[in-house]
């Protein structure tokens, strides 16, 4: 019939257009996401690769700038990345475990935890910073040393270890619990020989993320502070410098030669984070259970 | 008209043994009654369970089947709200008592789920899992071998022992945890509506391992199904749901139990009669 035939072709409604409009205001919201970082990667390496070379790497920061080179930076920022993984990994996973499998979630003071483990994933940055201040470097007396700053930054980023984690344990069904315990199992070897290495792939996943949000981390350090000029291998207790703030120095400065140098940096930066981050998706991706 | 002809679908078996008095009691329920924070869930509960005997407790949702199963492993004490009162004996001793260690107690009596549950490891490693715990590292290969043989898996299985156990058809895998069960040598199953989640010729070959494993183990079963409780049990249990309309509560009672062959021709309470007979349920 005719009339049936009409309506199958049917005229454009209203709906139909608004569709479109809407797809492209996500393609564009999209685009602009994207073309600013790519410009900022481009722009950045068009700058910093030519003085991308062994200098950079081997020589200590220097007021000429023909022979600066960001080797404390670089091996601090590799030390208090590996204080933080050791610090946190431990201190976050224990947590997590405390609360999903042991606390009992009607108690008011476990509720009042978990409350508070939210609020502090969203504190600024700086205000660890003055409480590394206050507590680790004049309080305890450690001095503006290396391993203050990876405590603080512990702090910054235990809350999202312990929320990553609490994620990837709760992602592991109730069913697998009750099995192992149906076995005989202890709760300790439920938790150790089933929850954890379930688990585990998605602890290492928010782990290395909170990792790589650490290490671009530059206020709270200034506060503890790291230095803007060290001319010698970091160690536990000396003081030192790290990436984001060799690069904050070097951008600061009048010369135009140490804007470059930056951008290097900046290349060397990005590389660590971005490595970090493809490692967490092979994790992801290499571990994933399906249940 | 003979009792049998008045329940259509349901075929009954004709060994049922008539001699449960002579049997020796496994489980000797007195009075149980399980609360979930308060609420009672299971109230006033008293029965026996023999050895080598396939027991099925059958009832609607909600009667508190699937709860009363729980006590007999005290997987209830893993939920921080239950409480149980009355007494459960297990060859005499007190399974609630001050003494004993639920673990232990888990370890005697074995769990199959509703829902195939395989861990996330490899076939081995699954079957592996409770002697492990238990520290039985002697002869581990006999005994995974032992295990799903009995669970009627191993000709399946055996050249692939190192893939995962998620590989497995889903009526592969419950046999898997029967498996698993079985391997730690308990002396009593507990199978909460174990083919419930299978296609007919899975839950056909479950039916007929819980035969076979009757001579060795004692069989604790829950079932929707009344034609699988008619096609495997020598004991019934119906159990049914009391509805408190002033307190808005609803408190499963066990109402009747019997031989199964009673149960399903000639039951003495005219609830059972109407469930078995599907008019009510």
């Amino acid at each position: 019939m005719s009339a049936a035939a009409t309506t199958l072709v049917g005229a454009k409604p209203r709906g139909r257009v608004l569709g479109a409009i809407f797809m492209g205001y996500l393609l564009l919201s999209l685009a602009i996401g994207f073309a600013l970082l790519l410009w900022l990667l481009v722009d950045i390496a068009a700058t910093g690769l030519p003085y991308l070379d062994q200098a950079l790497f081997l020589n200590d920061p220097s007021a000429d700038p023909a022979i600066a080179g960001a080797r404390p930076a670089i091996l601090g920022t590799l030390y208090i990345g590996a204080l933080l993984l050791v610090f946190t990994v431990p201190l976050g996973v224990g947590t997590a475990i405390y609360l999903e499998e042991y606390a009992d979630k009607e108690r008011w003071y476990n509720r009042l935890l978990e409350l508070n483990i939210q609020n502090l994933a969203a504190v600024p940055s700086i205000v660890y910073g003055i409480l590394g201040l206050a507590f680790l470097v004049r309080g305890l007396g450690l001095g503006r040393v290396l391993v203050a700053g990876a405590m603080i930054l512990t702090l910054l980023v235990l809350p999202v270890v312990i929320i990553a984690s609490r994620e990837a344990i709760r992602a592991v069904p109730g069913s697998i619990r009750q099995g192992g315990f149906a076995l005989g199992a202890t709760k300790w070897q439920v938790v150790w020989r089933q929850v954890l290495p379930a688990a585990a792939p998605g602890m290492a996943t928010g782990s290395i993320l909170a990792l790589s949000r650490a290490i671009g981390e530059t206020a709270p350090l200034l506060l503890v502070g790291a230095l803007t000029y060290v001319a010698f291998n970091p160690s536990l207790l000396d003081q030192f410098t790290v990436l984001p703030i060799q690069i904050f120095q070097w951008t600061s400065r009048p010369q135009e030669e140490f804007k470059v140098l930056a951008a290097a940096a900046i290349i060397v930066l990005l590389a660590i984070l971005l490595t970090l981050n493809a490692l967490a998706i092979w994790v992801r991706n290499r571990y994933q259970k399906r249940w | 008209m003979s009792a049998a002809e008045r329940i259509p679908g349901v075929e009954v078996r004709h060994d049922a043994p008539s001699e449960s008095a002579l049997r020796e009691v496994v489980f000797d329920v007195e009075g149980l009654t399980v609360a979930y924070g308060g609420k009672p869930a299971l109230s006033g509960v008293s029965l026996e369970v023999y050895k080598n005997f396939v027991t099925a407790f059958i009832g609607p949702s909600g009667c508190g089947k699937s709860t009363f199963i729980r006590c007999f492993n005290r997987m209830n004490d893993l939920i921080p709200s239950a409480t149980v009162d009355g007494t459960i004996l297990y060859h005499g001793e007190d399974l609630y008592g001050r003494e004993v260690d639920p673990v232990e107690v888990r370890r005697l009596i074995g769990m199959v789920f509703q829902k195939p549950n395989p861990f996330p490891k490899s076939i081995y490693d699954n079957v592996a899992f409770g002697p492990r715990v238990l520290g039985l590292k002697d002869g581990l290969d006999d005994r995974v071998r032992h295990a799903l043989e009995q669970a009627a898996l191993w000709d399946e299985v055996k050249s692939r022992l190192k893939e995962s156990a998620l590989s497995l058809s889903g009526g592969q895998q419950q046999r898997l945890c029967i498996a698993r069960a079985l391997a730690v040598e308990p002396e009593v199953i507990l199978m909460d509506e174990p083919a419930s989640a299978l296609d007919p010729i899975s839950t056909t070959r479950i039916e007929d391992l819980m035969d076979e494993l009757k001579r060795e183990y004692t069989i604790v079963i829950v079932t929707h199904n009344m034609q699988q409780a008619a096609r495997v049990a020598d004991m019934t249990a119906f159990f049914s749901v009391e509805v408190d309309e002033n307190r808005d509560a609803r408190t499963g009672i066990l109402v009747e139990y019997d031989v199964t062959t009673k149960i399903f021709t000639n039951p003495s309470d005219q609830r059972t009669e109407d469930y078995v007979t599907g008019r009510f349920g």
